[in-house]
This record gives structure tokens, C-alpha cells and sequence, in this order.
């Protein structure tokens, strides 16, 4: 059962805030450095595993880019969202991340309160209020692959791709 | 049971009689295409299988030619993959150069009612051609090459009914920032267009649209068939397909409707499409370092005739860049030939090679601190095109150009 301290986006929150275009090419420590540099400078350095991000309405918006890899990799333990944008949602299935739509989720916290999330009945709780919400389910196939470090392991696993370089694909941060 | 478009191909490439929204549908790609930076860093594996390798196209775009060291050895490793799986159709630096969603609506990879997966999020540009079409993340895209398959979730859909024709310097451009302003985003929907209009939209049009539908937010973004998609798509591929139409009675999340002729020219004030359009008139006097026209969205032949008729027999403002990258070499050439390119450069435009280039901050066109840009182009997030203090504005190209001529966000015309 994740949980975490919250920390508040607002709506539309874009895919190259979260991994400046600059930065497509540079390192996994150097991209998750990068998140949200641009609207909330020095928010990395606040940071602790396990925290959560909460988000308003379509969050992840923009590119294919592997945003949602970044956020794994700065150890956050989910996002929760009132709406996420379908492609930012794909790349945190298969780079092995949880993200679970939320409906009225973004008034229900404050910055700084802790979320409970149950992967077994969807509710979301603030431990802080009491109110408890009902997120929506995802796919059971689809979970495991969020919760099972993604689509790479499977497709090594069935001689599909070589595994990882060494240098290429670190995962510093990585609970 | 009653289907909309994306319902119909979705069940057919999933094997099923019917899907509904909610459903979980794994289905067949019947076109996975690679670009340039599907082969770059920290999202390239080494493939040691490819499913079928007559179902891929490689396409470089974003930084065509490569920009730096590291774009040109993303280039190399792309070329020895073709090359080790015999990849046919391969678009390198050349004549056949262009954008992905461009050059595979130029040759009509992919056909009506099939499935096209891209590693880029303005995949949903072949919705214009009827298909299932969007972008995936790498891995995504790795899953769909060595297996043939992919999933999605289907979620409802919107359906846009278009009346009338465009007015005079209203364009495509304009009906999408109408519906970011008016209607919100649309995560986790589909959009389907059709209407009357239908018969005075080009191609051209349609792909601005379902390419913008990535700015929505929407899972697929497709237009109903008609005889021009048919004959388009004929006179560039032999190759036999099954168009799809909505059942009559598809149920829709909702229907609107809305009239050409009653639009304006639009502008998206920096950082955000969503609920962030005013009429250009809002936003008129707002001065500028560069305008931008290209890009998957507006990098066609459309697109550079308007520009060029804004700008014929006026010169861009002193202090302005304007940079014009078409979408692809063979509308290059087509703009040569029938002298927008000349028209262009006589007014003090820069004209670049077909890439991604400006549009996402990768070269030729890259913005400074401090800098404002007017844009024709797919996106207006911050740091988009470059350094994270510059101010991006979104308009179609007729206003960009108008803006680049008066120095100031222009209305296109009110010159």
C-alpha cells in the first residue's frame, strides 16, 4: 500500500517541464535533475523517496519523451492525477511507474499531507483529513507492468532486446 | 453494437466484434515507424528481433541534417539497423527527407483503417488518413516492433461536426486553438471530425488538425473518409484498404458543431494551449524576436502558400527572424516550383531543410533568453524552443507571417 508525502501541480502540467528538450540526450541523473526546473527551481533537492505528486486535470500533456521515467528515477512512489494525459500514462506503464487517475484528488490534499493509496479496493486516503476518495482501477496486465519495472524486463526476458548497457541506463534513485 | 471510427478499427485490429470504451485492446500494428531519436541515448536497446520488417518505416526528422556529434551517431546507429534488417523504406538526409507524420502521409504508408504506431506524440496526425494512429514511448515502441503488437485503452470520443468553409486568412490552425479555448482538453478521448465541410478541407488541413489532436490530449484524433482521402490515398499506394465509417447511431460523448465561416484568427499566449487562446486581436502590438512556420502540424504546402501570400511584395520587419521549415523536401521542392519559396526569401524569410528543427528546440531556429517567438508550429510550452525565459506564442502561419511583416503580433488581415 504506497504512501507518501504530497506535494501539489496544478492542471496541464507538460511533459517538457518534467525533461527540458536540451536534455533528451543527456543522462538519467541529469534528466531527473531537470524536473520541473523551469516552474519550481530546487523542488529536486526537496524530494524524498516515496513522496507523491499530486496533479490536476491533464497532467503529463506533450511529448513522447520519457518523462514519467524521470519521475521514477527521483524516487517518487506515484502520481495521482485528476486526468493523465494518455501517452504520459503509456510511458509510465512501461517505464514502471504508478499512475493512477483520480477524479477530485487535486482539492482533497494539501501540500505536505500524506496519501495513502490502495491497489486493492483503488481508495485513496489523506491520512491528514480522513476524506477518502475512489480512484479508478487500472488494468490488471497493465499494473503489473508498473509495478514490475515495465516493459524492458519482458521483452529481454523473451530474447526480444539485448539487455541494458551498463553506462546507458542507470537507475540511480530507483527505489 | 453501434461503433464510432476508432471503435471499428480498434475491434478489427483486435480481433473482436466490438469495443467499448473501458475496454483494454490489444491489437495488430500494421505500421510501426521509427525516427531518428527512437535510435538516440538512454531510450535505444539493441532489437535482436524485428516482427516483420515490410511493417516498418525509419524515417529521421527531428534533426535532419544531424545537428552535432550526438544526432550524427544517432543517425549511424539508425542506418545499421535498417540495414541489418532490411528495412525498405527508410527516409535518410535527401530528396525523401521530411517529418515522419509527414512523409508517411505523403506516401500513404498507412492506410485507411489500420493501426500506425511512432515513437513521437504527433503519431495522431494520420488520423487524417482514417486510422488508428498515436504516439507510444520507447519501450512502447520496442514492444510493438518485436511483437507486431500493441495495447490501448478505449476510451469515449468526441465528435466535431465542421460546416462551412473558412474565411479569408482563417485556417485549420485557428479551428483547433477554437476548440483548446472553447472545449478544454480532451485526455483520454478520441476525436472524430467529419461534417459537410468535409469536401472543402484539403489534406493538408486534416493533418493540421488530427496532428494538433496531441495538444488536446486525445488518445486518437481521426476524420470520416470521403472521396478525397480515397482518391489521396490511391494515387500514392496501390495497395488495397477498407475505409470506416461511424455506425449512425455510434454513441458519442458529444456532439458539436461547429461553423467555419463563423471563425477568426486565433493566438495561444505562452506556455499553454489549453483554455489559453484569445482573438488575435487580444494580443495584437505584442512585439517579436522571431516567427516560426513549420513543423508536422503547419509545415505543408498549404501552409507555405498562405505564408507567401502574406508576405508577397512586403519585407519582414526589421529586428525579426522569420524561419520557415517545410515539412518535408518534397513539399520543398513542390514550394519551389511554384515560387512560395522565392516569394519567401524576397520578403526576408529563411527557408531551412525539411526537419523537426525549431519546433522542439533542437536547431535552426532555437530561442534565446528573454526572447518572444510567434509560432506556427505544435507547441507553446515553456522551453520549448529553447531557453525556458523566452515567450512562445501559437498562431497558423497566415498570422505568423503577418506578425513577422508588421514587427508585432498582427492580425493576418488587418495588414
Amino acid at each position: 500500500m504506497p504512501s507518501g508525502r504530497v506535494w501539489k501541480f496544478g492542471d496541464d502540467l507538460n511533459t517538457d517541464l518534467m525533461l527540458p528538450g536540451p536534455l533528451l540526450r543527456a543522462s538519467e541523473e541529469v534528466q531527473a535533475r531537470a524536473v520541473f526546473s523551469a516552474n519550481r527551481p530546487g523542488w529536486v533537492d526537496l524530494v524524498r523517496p516515496g513522496d507523491i505528486i499530486v496533479g490536476g486535470r491533464n497532467f503529463g500533456t506533450g511529448s513522447s519523451r520519457p518523462a514519467a521515467r524521470s519521475l521514477r528515477n527521483l524516487g517518487l512512489g506515484a502520481l495521482l492525477a485528476e486526468s493523465i494525459n494518455g501517452l504520459f500514462f503509456r510511458n509510465a506503464v512501461s517505464f514502471g511507474f504508478l499512475a493512477i487517475t483520480c477524479p477530485a484528488v487535486a482539492t482533497a490534499f494539501e501540500e505536505g499531507q500524506t496519501a495513502e493509496i490502495s491497489l486493492d479496493d483503488w481508495t485513496v486516503r489523506n491520512r491528514e483529513s480522513g476524506a477518502v476518495l475512489q480512484a479508478r482501477p487500472v488494468p490488471k496486465s497493465l499494473l503489473s507492468l508498473m509495478t514490475g519495472g515495465g516493459v524492458y524486463p519482458v521483452l529481454e526476458a523473451r530474447g526480444l532486446i539485448a539487455p541494458a548497457q551498463p553506462s546507458g541506463a542507470s537507475r540511480s534513485g530507483h527505489p | 453494437m453501434a461503433m464510432t471510427i476508432i471503435e471499428k478499427i480498434l475491434a478489427r485490429a483486435s480481433g473482436a466484434a466490438t469495443v467499448a470504451p473501458g475496454d483494454l485492446a490489444v491489437v495488430d500494428v500494421d505500421l510501426t515507424v521509427m525516427i531518428d531519436l527512437s535510435f538516440s541515448g538512454s531510450s535505444w536497446r539493441e532489437v535482436l528481433k524485428v516482427h516483420d520488417p515490410d511493417k516498418v518505416a525509419v524515417v529521421f526528422d527531428h534533426e535532419v541534417p544531424a545537428a552535432n556529434r550526438e544526432s550524427a551517431a544517432t543517425h549511424a546507429r539508425g542506418r545499421e539497423f535498417v540495414r541489418r534488417f532490411g528495412i525498405k523504406r527508410f527516409h535518410d538526409v535527401g530528396p525523401d527527407q521530411g517529418i515522419s507524420h509527414v512523409v508517411v502521409a505523403e506516401n500513404a504508408y498507412c492506410l485507411p483503417g489500420t493501426v500506425m504506431a511512432c515513437s513521437d506524440s504527433h503519431t495522431c496526425s494520420a488520423g487524417a488518413l482514417n486510422c488508428v494512429a498515436r504516439g507510444l514511448g520507447a519501450p512502447d515502441l520496442l514492444y510493438a516492433l518485436t511483437t507486431g503488437q500493441t495495447w490501448f485503452l478505449v476510451g469515449e470520443t468526441v465528435r466535431y461536426d465542421l460546416t462551412g468553409r473558412f474565411g479569408e486568412a482563417v485556417s485549420a490552425k485557428d479551428l483547433f486553438l477554437h476548440i483548446a479555448q472553447n472545449y478544454g482538453d480532451h485526455a483520454n478521448q478520441n476525436v472524430e471530425f467529419g461534417g459537410p465541410a468535409l469536401p472543402h478541407l484539403s489534406i493538408d488541413a486534416r493533418r493540421t488538425l488530427t496532428t494538433m489532436g496531441a495538444e488536446l490530449s486525445a488518445e486518437f484524433a481521426t476524420f470520416e473518409p470521403d472521396d478525397v482521402l480515397i482518391d489521396y490515398v490511391k494515387a500514392r499506394n496501390p495497395a488495397p484498404f477498407e475505409p470506416q465509417y461511424p455506425d449512425p447511431d455510434a454513441a458519442y460523448l458529444r456532439r458539436e458543431t461547429i461553423a467555419l465561416d463563423r471563425l477568426e484568427p486565433m493566438v495561444a499566449l505562452p506556455d499553454k494551449v489549453i483554455r489559453n487562446a484569445v482573438p488575435v486581436g487580444d494580443a495584437a502590438g505584442e512585439a517579436i524576436h522571431q516567427a516560426f512556420i513549420g513543423s508536422c502540424a503547419n509545415g505543408t504546402l498549404d501552409d507555405l502558400a498562405e505564408a507567401a501570400r502574406i508576405v508577397a511584395g512586403r519585407k519582414v520587419a526589421p529586428g525579426v527572424r522569420l524561419i520557415v521549415t517545410p515539412g518535408s523536401q518534397r513539399i520543398f521542392a513542390a514550394a519551389l516550383r511554384a515560387g512560395y519559396v522565392q516569394t519567401l526569401i524576397d520578403a526576408g524569410a529563411v527557408v531551412t531543410p525539411a526537419t523537426c528543427g525549431a519546433c522542439f528546440g533542437g536547431h535552426m531556429g532555437v530561442l534565446g533568453p528573454g526572447e518572444t517567438c510567434i509560432t506556427a508550429s505544435t507547441r507553446n510550452f515553456r522551453g520549448r524552443m529553447g531557453d525556458p525565459t523566452a515567450r512562445i506564442y501559437m498562431a497558423s502561419p497566415a498570422t505568423v507571417a503577418a506578425s513577422a511583416v508588421a514587427g508585432r503580433i498582427a492580425h493576418p488581415g488587418r495588414l
